[in-house]
């Protein structure tokens, strides 16, 4: 709701136009977003039917793609419209318009990564003294024998939008969602965990240098977070493990699938390390500057008691930038995870990557790398919405 | 609590990450002279062995000198956080001022590519490029690397922009008629170089991270001796010689904690506004 003091009357004397609508709700601004969105909509459709009159026997694949188009910016115009209406918050509405538009250019993106990366896939699979049959077959299985358009619609979009993401390059093909979903849930695992652990280390030590700043266990803090953020995961699990398991016995080798727990506390810590690291940081400088504010000296200067002034007001609100950040660092966990589970030859999409990298199987690669990526953004998106709820500012926030 | 301390606490970050950096760039620099061996000087008979008066670090499976290895790749290291860097802050710094400069239709498309290059982990893009690339060198690294690291730049750069913009001094350049060129040259870039030379100190180092990352999954440079390979190879042997692994993580972790403490330094010196919160 605008605040009626700002936008309607001041002193009671009525404010023109041209002075209230600066502080007119944000809701309003969107209109122009959505008819941006469907104007840059409209620039690749156009393209694509202009493609398919030069290139007649294209059309098919021109046709479908401006299909595509026109749907996936329909749906972010749609978003725009319904946060212009007051149907959807207008801030829910902007991010939505954004999730599209991201995941588009990211598999945008990771299609073209492939493609016009120097070198010649057939070549690095079969290697130079191929067959010509031998050569062609791949070309065609890869669908690299079809213009750069219809590979974009018929091999990239088509198997993205049935679900399917291609299928690997075995013997018996598999849909690569198959595969994906059986590696998937070990690494959410991974990830969850050293988020945990990372968070476990993080807070009490963040908070802890933010309360005694300036004293030896504040420096202390800084030092150890530094070094967190600054070892190499591929260095620590090693370390770890030979310490661990080779040195102490205490743990069982990450390989044993008999004690699951306990073979995930060596990963898991590995991988929350440099997470950890960050986090403290983080949080002592948010909780340092929230400390300075002027509703926390109010606070104090109007008699709230110190455990209230520490709980109600810094906490609640250093915390809320230290959301956001864990959030945004789930990402780097899953791709850290990627390291992480090599070092203990743990099952995951990590492994999965490797070795479809290493078999030249770029289905799946594709797929994984787009799998990583989506759950990277639609994880973000969450994040705001929390963060939004959690915090009235951001919400009308231009 | 004591000042003294607190004096240290102070200048010990300058010291001790400036002292780091510094054996880094020697090492990078002067490599063929103080290496006691070439890197590749391969020695079959030799392999594995422990540290000792002949190696100092002990050698690898091929019985090459451990130490000089790490000391050629303090070279790999420098260059591929310099590259990237280099090539990361002179696109965004370019980009962003123009964007924050000219705003409309230039800044939306621009800002709406860095939502996409920014919503997408850099590191699996770089894994991406290089697993499809047919023996990557060092600057195919880099360029891995920096396909989507300019974007923090032009993003951080346009912020300053944007609020630089309706200065004084940038106002009255304009209304002596300068050209937006000029302005942007003369006077935008120079004044948002503090923050970006702060973030570039954090990306040389993330970069090395993301390099020995690369290199630690295989996906390294072809032919140079990497750290994260070296790791690679130590990891691989480290049940009959842990010190394999241990050195070239222990270098990787210095490199990065030196420079770190300084970006933090320099941070403090030059940008007291920012501070940790955005947990780099």
């Amino acid at each position: 709701m605008p605040n009626p003091q700002r936008t309607g009357t001041l002193r009671g004397v009525r404010t023109p136009p041209h002075i209230s609508a600066e502080s007119a709700p944000a809701r309003l601004r969107l209109p122009r977003k959505a008819l941006f969105f469907a104007a840059v909509g409209l620039v690749p459709a156009v393209f694509c039917l202009g493609w398919a009159v030069a290139f007649p026997e294209q059309r098919e694949a021109a046709f479908g793609l401006c299909r595509k188009a026109l749907g996936a910016f329909g749906l972010a115009a749609g978003f725009a419209l319904l946060g212009w209406m007051g149907w959807l918050p207008a801030f829910v509405a902007r991010r939505l318009v954004s999730l599209v538009l991201v995941l588009v250019g990211a598999s945008t993106l990771v299609f073209g990564a492939l493609r016009l990366a120097p070198g010649d896939p057939v070549d690095a699979i079969l290697g130079e003294q191929a067959s010509t049959e031998a050569r062609e077959a791949l070309t065609a299985a890869l669908c690299l024998d079809r213009p750069l358009l219809v590979q974009y619609n018929d091999c990239f979009w088509n198997s993205v939008l049935d679900g399917s993401l291609g299928h690997t390059f075995d013997v018996v093909p598999e849909p690569v969602i198959d595969q994906l979903a059986a590696h998937f849930p070990a690494t959410i695992e991974l990830a969850v965990v050293g988020m945990l652990v990372a968070m476990a280390v993080a807070f009490p030590l963040g908070l802890l240098a933010a309360f005694k700043r300036g004293t030896f266990i504040d420096h202390a803090a800084s030092v150890l977070a530094l070094l967190g953020v600054a070892t190499p995961a591929f260095w620590l699990g090693p370390m770890l493990l030979l310490l661990f398991t080779v040195g102490v016995d205490w743990l069982p080798s990450p390989a044993t699938t008999d004690r699951p727990a306990a073979a995930l506390v060596l990963p898991a810590f590995t991988l929350g390390t440099a997470l950890a690291g960050k986090l403290t940081r983080m949080i002592r400088a948010s909780v340092l500057e929230v400390t300075g504010e002027a509703f926390v000296v109010t606070a104090r200067a109007k008699g709230v008691g110190e455990g209230q002034v520490w709980v109600g007001h810094i906490l609640r609100n250093a915390m809320l930038p230290v959301i956001t950040v864990m959030g945004m660092q789930l990402g780097a966990l899953l791709t850290g995870a990627i390291v992480t589970e090599k070092v203990f030859a743990r099952p995951g999409i990590g492994t999965l990557l490797l070795d479809a990298i290493q078999r030249r199987d770029y289905p799946t690669v594709q797929g994984t790398v787009l799998l990583v990526a989506s759950t990277y953004v639609i994880v973000n998106l969450l994040v705001d919405l929390l963060y939004a709820a959690a915090d009235p500012r951001v919400r009308f926030e231009q | 609590m004591s000042g003294w301390l607190r004096r240290l606490g102070k200048v010990l970050p300058w010291y001790l990450g400036g002292g780091l950096l510094l054996l880094l760039v020697i090492a990078a620099l002067f490599g063929p002279w103080i290496a006691p061996a070439p890197p590749n000087a391969f020695d079959l008979v030799a392999d594995l062995q422990p540290p000792g008066p002949g190696h100092l670090l002990g050698t690898d499976e091929n019985g090459a000198d451990l130490l000089s290895q790490l000391i050629y790749g303090a070279r790999v290291a420098m260059l591929v956080g310099l590259g990237t860097v280099g090539v990361c802050a002179t696109l965004g710094v370019a980009l962003g001022a123009v964007s924050g400069w000219y705003g409309g239709l230039v800044d939306e498309v621009l800002m709406r590519i860095i939502d996409v290059l920014m919503a997408f982990p850099g590191i699996l893009l770089a894994i991406l490029v290089i697993a499809i690339t047919r023996e990557p060198s060092i600057a195919s690294v880099v360029l891995a690397l920096s396909l989507t690291g300019w974007a923090g730049y032009a993003r951080l750069v346009r912020g300053q922009v944007l609020s630089l913009r309706n200065r004084p001094f940038v106002v009255a350049a304009q209304a002596m008629g300068a050209p937006a060129r000029w302005i942007i040259v003369r006077h935008l870039v120079p004044n948002v170089l503090a923050p970006v030379l702060v973030q570039a100190t954090f990306g040389v180092a993330s970069a090395i991270l993301a390099e020995a990352g690369l290199s630690f999954l295989g996906l390294g440079p072809d032919g140079v001796p990497s750290w994260g390979a070296l790791l690679d190879q130590g990891a691989r042997n480290f049940l009959i010689s842990g010190h394999l692994a241990l050195w070239p993580g222990l270098a990787i972790l210095l490199a990065v904690l030196g420079i770190n403490l300084l970006g933090d330094a320099l941070r403090d010196r030059l940008d007291p506004n920012t501070s940790a919160a955005d947990g780099r």
